[in-house]
């Protein structure tokens, strides 16, 4: 049984994702998108909160929302000017998109019931995985341990670096 | 009322597919890269309801998380940076108009 202020707390997240969500797919104006979404990875980061994952939370709003945010922006601001309006959708391109996504939404949401006794299962109770448990499953070699995944990463990221400067630069 | 796996797997479902419909519809790269992101952030959230509902001793669902974000972000970078540079030739990034391969 929850507390009336995490069912509030639910309730607000859940609305924030389902409204910010729609906005920023169909807003016409590409920086209200961007902002859009920002609202939304905050909504999940407070999900994560939610679920007693504060790292993970930390992790969500430093990354994406500190980031890939800051990114889209800067990158919208290069390519078009910031008061335009996208032109209108055809209404081809409309019904194909929503065919799309009832489809999908269909298949997931048919997939979820036929499992509906495991999804009523109610939340365990679990102590908040402390900064000392996920940096010694981050950082070592033992079973359920994360240390090859981590240097993959970092050469990924490397990686990245090189081929963005390599893509951006002047010839 | 109690919060269970559900009430946490639907508002995820329709952000997935509020993914899916943006990617269909928009012609901005840009906005295409949004949809992208809403549809990753989707499957994160399910990741780690997962892992809190089902498996609470473990920590699989928070790190496979963990390093999709790691992963997003590098693709992110990457991809506005392809899109900049298309931006400088073309001077132009609506997906209907870019069909050269060579300018």
């Amino acid at each position: 049984m929850e507390s009336v202020g995490s069912i509030i707390m639910y309730v607000i997240i859940a609305l924030a994702i389902v409204i910010f969500s729609i906005l920023a797919v169909t807003t016409r104006k590409i920086l209200r998108a961007a902002t859009y979404l920002l609202f939304t990875l905050f909504a999940t980061a407070a999900i994560y909160f939610q679920l007693d994952y504060e790292f993970l939370g930390a992790v969500q709003i430093a990354v994406y929302a500190g980031g890939i945010v800051v990114l889209f922006v800067f990158s919208i601001l290069l390519t078009s000017h910031p008061g335009d309006n996208s032109e209108k959708l055809a209404s081809k391109s409309k019904k194909m998109g929503l065919v799309g996504a009832a489809v999908m939404f269909i298949a997931a949401a048919w997939s979820l019931f036929s499992r509906c006794e495991m999804l009523m299962t109610s939340r365990p109770e679990m102590s908040n995985p402390d900064m000392q448990r996920v940096g010694e499953a981050l950082m070592g070699t033992a079973h359920y341990q994360y240390l090859l995944p981590f240097e993959a990463v970092s050469v990924l990221l490397l990686a990245c670096i090189i081929g963005g400067v390599v893509i951006a630069r002047k010839r | 009322m109690e919060l269970t796996m559900l009430y946490y797997l639907i508002p995820s479902l329709f952000m997935f597919c509020c993914g899916v419909y943006g990617f269909v519809t928009r012609k901005n790269m840009i906005a295409i890269l949004i949809s992208l992101e809403l549809m990753l952030n989707a499957v994160d959230i399910n990741f780690v309801v997962f892992n809190r509902y089902l498996f609470p001793g473990n920590m699989e669902g928070m790190f496979f998380t963990l390093f999709a974000i790691a992963i997003a972000a590098a693709e992110t970078a990457l991809a506005i940076a392809i899109i900049i540079n298309i931006f400088r030739v073309a001077s132009d990034i609506d997906v209907r108009e870019i069909n050269k391969m060579k300018f």
